[in-house]
């Protein structure tokens, strides 16, 4: 049931710590060359599932294939295959950040230039400076360098551009259509949801462990979910009407009332919105529940 | 490429990434590479009036005499194990385990830049105290090739096991915060009680026996045959340097430290 097209495939994935449990059943597919974008509150269990899709925590149960092999049992010719950009920097020894670069390079097969990823994540006037000396988004540029330093056929990226400026952002969105182009595929979890628009073939939104919708980015939530909504107030109420012709129903509003409708608005639905209604606005808003995975 | 050879090359590239790191970090510099350089100091010139033993010429043994057998085997303790266990459990709290976990670097070529790395800056560390004492402090050094084919061995063996129980007890600290208050309080007291500190012979003979459950001890013992007069043997417990008896303290802990080793390293803190 799990075929080897599928660069990942996910079928029921649990993981439980003691009673609660952080996955309840999840399953999705990405296929070779997609980007596919896991959004959900903290703490809904994304950090989990890609974790254990790197190969660094266990599931509880299910089945989980990465590049064709069990990531608990990939092996390091499995991990040469893979880039990793973990959600956190972490600190790292006293090293340059070429240093580190071309230390990476050297671990792969196959490896990029090591000027080049400099130059693609903007880096070079920092090349020979101790990576502890950078501020936090250049420490992120070089998680992203030493992520695709191995010409890597999956990229996983956690939270990949927390910390940059909207410059940087947009560098960042340009060198991962790069990747795309060249045939990565990649696995990315943001909480910039104009991050996943930009970049993403298909979504799967994760809420409290479980997956609550998969489509792709512009059918997320299904048709219903992106209907404009017209609003006005008439006398002291609110008055809302869901239409996909929303100028014909503005139209026949003036005709009627024989004016200027009062606060008329003509909303359509963003990938935010329908976001919100799928996870539910309580989570969203909520910043604080224990992320499992940190 | 085999398993093998990539293994071996890649260690090799790991130990020259480490000691350029090494050096770099002020605090590792001064705590573990100068510290006995600093007490060798200290000491030649606190008990520079003072004399140690005389040797069969009648010739005064200074303090500086004395103390550089002891300070070359602290920094063998220093560079291996102290070094080893702060790093490591520094490096598993910061996040540079888990990123070196998710590439293709061998486990082998990570411990073998970590040994690599003692072995380089601990003969570094042995070359800054007997020049410093053969200069500065006037210490006779040996003459005869044999004295320092031992000193090669006992420096060899001892960097090594000092370097794999380093690994091994980099399990130990919850915390990379927590790695320097457990490590060091471990270090200190074997120093004071094998014989670095304090003069070996003055100890009471329960507080020498405990001792030589430790490897310091022995490594102490090994570095004194090779540089004290051989007069001097009189003062060692059985008055023998038991050189037999060091290579076969050092291997036990060399292979407890290894099973250890196996035992108890993750690249990670893996949730079952």
């Amino acid at each position: 049931m799990i075929t080897t097209e599928n660069v990942v495939a996910v079928r029921n994935l649990r993981k439980e710590y003691g009673e609660n449990a952080a996955l309840d059943g999840v399953s999705f597919d990405i296929h070779r060359g997609e980007t596919f974008a896991l959004l959900g509150p903290n703490g809904a269990g994304k950090s989990t599932a890609i974790e254990i899709l790197e190969g660094y925590r266990r599931r509880s149960s299910g089945e989980v294939s990465v590049l064709g092999r069990d990531p608990e049992k990939g092996g390091l010719d499995w991990k040469a295959r893979l880039g990793i950009v973990l959600q956190s920097s972490g600190e790292t020894g006293a090293v340059t950040v070429r240093e580190q670069l071309s230390h990476f390079a050297a671990l792969y097969p196959n490896p990029r230039d090591v000027d080049e990823v400099i130059a693609a994540v903007g880096l070079e006037a920092k090349a020979g400076s101790l990576i502890r000396k950078l501020s936090g988004g250049q420490r992120r540029r070089v998680d992203v360098a030493v992520g695709i330093i191995g010409r890597p056929e999956l990229l996983f990226l956690d939270e990949p551009t927390t910390g940059f400026d909207p410059e940087a952002r947009r560098d960042f969105w340009a060198l991962i259509r790069r990747l795309q182009g060249e045939g990565t595929t990649i696995l990315l979890t943001t909480h910039y949801l104009d991050e996943a628009a930009q970049l993403g073939d298909r979504a799967g939104v994760i809420a409290k462990g479980r997956m609550v919708a998969l489509a792709p980015i512009d059918e997320l939530g299904g048709a219903d979910a992106r209907v404009p909504v017209v609003r006005w107030l008439e006398g002291a109420a609110l008055r809302e009407e869901r239409t996909q012709r929303p100028g014909e129903l503005v139209a026949a509003l003036v005709a009627r009332l024989g004016a200027e409708p009062d606060g008329l608005e003509v909303i359509r639905p963003s990938l935010e919105d329908v976001y919100l209604s799928l996870v539910g606005r309580e989570h969203a808003d909520d910043l604080s529940p224990v992320e499992v995975a940190s | 490429m085999s398993g093998v050879t990539r293994a071996l090359r890649l260690g090799a590239l790991r130990i020259g990434y480490e000691v350029r790191a090494y050096f770099r970090q002020g605090d590792t510099v001064f705590f573990t590479f100068l510290f006995p350089v600093v007490m060798l100091t200290i000491f030649s010139v606190s008990f520079s009036e003072a004399s140690f033993g005389q040797t069969a010429d009648g010739d005064d043994i200074t303090a500086a005499w004395f103390f550089l057998p002891a300070m070359l085997a602290a920094g063998v303790l220093l560079s291996g194990l102290q070094n080893l266990a702060i790093d490591i459990a520094l490096e598993k709290s910061n996040g540079t385990l888990k990123r070196l976990a998710g590439s293709p670097l061998p486990i082998v070529s990570y411990f073998i830049g970590k040994i690599g790395q003692s072995l380089v800056t601990g003969t570094a560390q042995a070359l800054v105290l007997l020049l410093l004492g053969f200069t500065v402090f006037q210490v006779p050094l040996p003459e005869e090739p044999e004295r320092w084919l031992d000193f090669a061995w006992i420096f060899l063996l001892g960097v090594i096991t000092s370097a794999i129980l380093g690994i091994a007890l980099s399990a130990v600290p919850r915390s990379g915060a927590s790695a320097t208050a457990v490590v060091i309080p471990i270090t200190l007291v074997l120093q004071f009680i094998s014989g670095v500190y304090l003069r070996f012979s003055d100890l009471p003979e329960w507080l020498q026996n405990v001792a030589a459950v430790f490897p310091l001890k022995w490594m102490a013992q090994g570095m004194r045959s090779v540089f004290l007069p051989d007069e001097l043997v009189a003062l060692e417990q059985n008055e023998s340097w038991d050189l037999p008896g060091i290579a076969i303290a050092l291997l036990i802990w060399l292979v407890a430290g290894l099973i250890l080793t196996r035992l108890t390293f993750r690249w990670i803190r893996r949730d079952s």
